[in-house]
């Protein structure tokens, strides 16, 4: 069984400060959803308000179409998976698994069929016995996994469960994550300030920056058509060229920047005088025989893709080059001129 | 054997540990010479000195001294060390089957003060214990960090009055006309003073209150180890409060029960102020049995019997209990 979890204008706030700023969000039944920001952005706040660890100053939670409101979390259709895991060390792999069921009351004999099920599912089929301190981390956490779904929750909530692991373990955990999640087929909440995760495991992915959500949607969605100026920048590596709007046409807005006039999409309608920032990702930034003039700073080469690092007057700016792109990449202390596309640039609003 | 040769024996017993632990320190190829290395002449030899010495004079040879005194019989002083000085066992049997002239074929009395005691202890431990754990569970877990030091200063305060002084208040409040007495009657519940101190309330009241705090202490300390995370998880795995109590933080601290516990036990039982002081006419407690071998008999190698049947017994049930609940020594001290 798997529900749905709505955020209803949910507010959170410490004394005079507020963690999580009119949350507006529907997850869907059965979507594996990622909140991505950086620490102190509210994401766990959000997370510990979902499983009822904190109660919302304003707004409601509603999980399967029910308030949650002064529900506690050990009665609420969703089970959490901690940063640190929170296994017990005192008891056993399987008595650690079984153990929501046991505070159930269910008997041992049929808590064993469940629990044995679950080690089947984590592959950890004859590790029951072991104590949690006798397991690597992959196996910890596989085992966290294990003892939330043994409950039967509607809803896993998964507070950065991976960032305690080796980089290979985590690259290697994701795909692992995103296999048991469509094997279970119930909501997946997943915090994370590593976009690498968000972006492989997510079906859909929320931005959060100071407690608010800056954007929602698919992977791809945010990465190729950013809606804030901190989406752009927060999510994948993006060159800011500030500057004012000079004019606008059919979707598209001239900035004038320190570089002279710039063009891009305008997807959030600037209009003319607005102040605003051009981006426009390494990739996307190219050698030409047209554009504004930077200096090559550093190559960093790694094989499948060259690194570029140049400066523009103060401003620095990266440039990316697959080994697939048939461009032959500059030398270092080359002068040269940049440009790009005008439709793989996005034109936002300057902030504050 | 005779007197003398029991203390050339005693004195001998120490000689013979140092000698075991220099040899097992060779054996295990830890030089003397590293250790001297290690922290230099001067602190090396404050090292051993202290420590030797401590360990020799405060604690193995007055204990000695006293098992020793303890299988001699009681003489005048002229007749120490000569021919009727000899080892025996009757100081032990007196505790079990009295003096030869009794008609009871058991030592009725001290045994039932005995047994009384070891009882009690075991009970005023108890209910420490479910007096101490909440609180030491709230100041871990749920105070914030000003609050604890409020509680803490709260907690240490009382006991700055020394021990005797500390009984003898809780006389006043108890006596006859004392202030609970009167507040009752005050209030119209009873009309004839209650005779707290000879029921002994009084007395258990003083006993629980005297150790309260060294079982307090270990509680917090361990408990306050305990992530807060692993409460989380099992009330969000769905367990009711007194599960994860039971299940969760009690098996944490587990060696910090174990320890203040024991550390509450083996001091009731051995406590002599309060039962001295809040006894009731009719009470007996062992301490004071043992107290008046020394002082009112002056049969101090009895007293020395009476005083180590109780170490004994203490000590043994101590590491039952530890037995029983899978707990090692070592572990208690973590």
């Amino acid at each position: 069984m798997t529900a749905d979890v709505v955020l209803d204008d949910v507010t959170v706030r410490f004394g005079p400060f507020t963690a999580v700023d009119h949350a507006q969000l529907r997850i869907e039944p059965g979507e594996f959803f990622s909140f991505l920001g950086p620490s102190g952005c509210g994401k766990t706040t959000i997370l510990r308000t979902i499983s009822g660890f904190i109660q919302p100053t304003e707004g409601a939670v509603r999980i399967g179409g029910r308030d949650m409101a002064g529900i506690t979390p050990n009665n609420r259709p969703t089970a959490l998976i901690f940063q640190n895991l929170a296994l017990f060390p005192m008891m056993s792999v399987a008595d650690n698994i079984g153990y929501g069921l046991r505070v159930r009351g269910q008997s041992r004999r049929k808590r064993q069929a469940r629990v044995d099920e679950l080690l089947d599912l984590i592959a950890l089929s004859d590790q029951g016995g072991k104590m949690i301190d006798e397991l690597s981390g992959g196996q910890r956490q596989r085992v966290a996994i294990a003892r939330a779904l043994a409950v039967e929750p509607q809803v896993l909530l998964l507070d950065e469960p991976l960032s305690a692991l080796d980089l290979k373990l985590r690259q290697h955990m994701r795909r692992e994550l995103r296999a048991i999640q469509q094997r279970v087929g119930i909501t997946f909440i997943y915090i994370t300030h590593d976009q690498g995760e968000a972006l492989t495991m997510s079906d859909r992915i929320g931005v959060m920056n100071a407690g608010r959500i800056e954007q929602v949607g698919r992977g791809r969605d945010i990465y190729d058509d950013p809606k804030t100026e901190f989406v752009a920048s927060f999510v994948g590596e993006n060159n800011a060229l500030p500057g004012r709007v000079a004019a606008v046409a059919e979707g598209l807005a001239a900035v004038e920047t320190g570089f002279g006039l710039l063009r891009g999409r305008n997807p959030r309608g600037l209009q003319p005088g607005q102040p605003a920032k051009l981006f426009v990702r390494p990739e996307a930034l190219r050698v030409r025989p047209q554009g504004f003039a930077a200096d090559v700073a550093d190559i960093a080469y790694e094989g499948n893709l060259t690194h570029i690092s140049l400066r523009a007057g103060d401003t620095p700016l990266a440039m990316l080059i697959g080994a697939g792109d048939h461009t032959q990449p500059p030398n270092i202390g080359d002068h040269v001129t940049l440009g790009f596309a005008e439709h793989e640039a996005t034109v936002l609003p300057a902030g504050p | 054997m005779t007197a003398a040769t029991g203390h050339w024996l005693v004195l001998a017993l120490p000689v013979l540990v140092l000698a075991f632990f220099v040899i097992s320190a060779r054996l295990e190829k830890r030089s003397i010479a590293s250790f001297w290395r290690r922290n230099g002449t001067a602190v090396s030899i404050y090292l051993l000195g202290a420590v030797g010495l401590w360990a020799i004079f405060m604690i193995v040879l007055p204990q000695l001294f006293m098992v020793e005194m303890s299988f001699r019989p009681k003489l005048p002083p002229t007749q120490m060390g000569g021919p009727r000085d000899i080892y025996t066992l009757q100081n032990y049997k007196y505790f079990l089957f009295g003096s030869t002239s009794s008609t009871d074929s058991w030592n009725v009395i001290h045994l039932r003060a005995f047994a009384i005691t070891i009882v009690a202890s075991v009970l005023i431990t108890l209910f420490n214990f479910a007096f101490c754990y909440p609180l030491a569970f709230y100041m871990a877990q749920v105070a914030t960090a000003a609050r604890v030091r409020v509680l803490l200063l709260m907690l240490i305060a009382p006991y700055w009055i020394n021990e005797v002084l500390r009984a003898f208040a809780l006389r006043v409040i108890f006596a006859g006309s004392g202030v609970l007495n009167r507040a009752l009657q005050g209030m119209g519940l009873i009309t004839e003073p209650f005779d707290f101190l000879g029921a002994d309330v009084a007395m258990y009241v003083g006993l629980s209150y005297a150790y309260l705090l060294l079982l307090v202490f270990p509680l917090y300390n361990a408990v306050e180890s305990l992530d807060k995370r692993q409460i989380e998880a099992a009330r969000d795995l769905g367990a009711p409060w007194w599960h994860i109590h039971l299940f969760i933080v009690m098996p944490h601290a587990k060696p910090g029960i174990a320890s203040g516990c024991t550390l509450v036990f083996m001091l009731t039982s051995g406590a002599l102020a309060a039962p001295l002081v809040l006894g009731g006419p009719r009470t007996l407690w062992f301490t004071p049995i043992v107290y008046d071998r020394f002082y009112q008999a002056f049969n101090w190698p009895q007293g020395a019997a009476y005083a180590f049947i109780l170490l004994l017994t203490c000590v043994a049930f101590v590491l039952a209990v530890l037995r029983l609940s899978r707990l090692s020594l070592g572990e208690m001290t973590k």
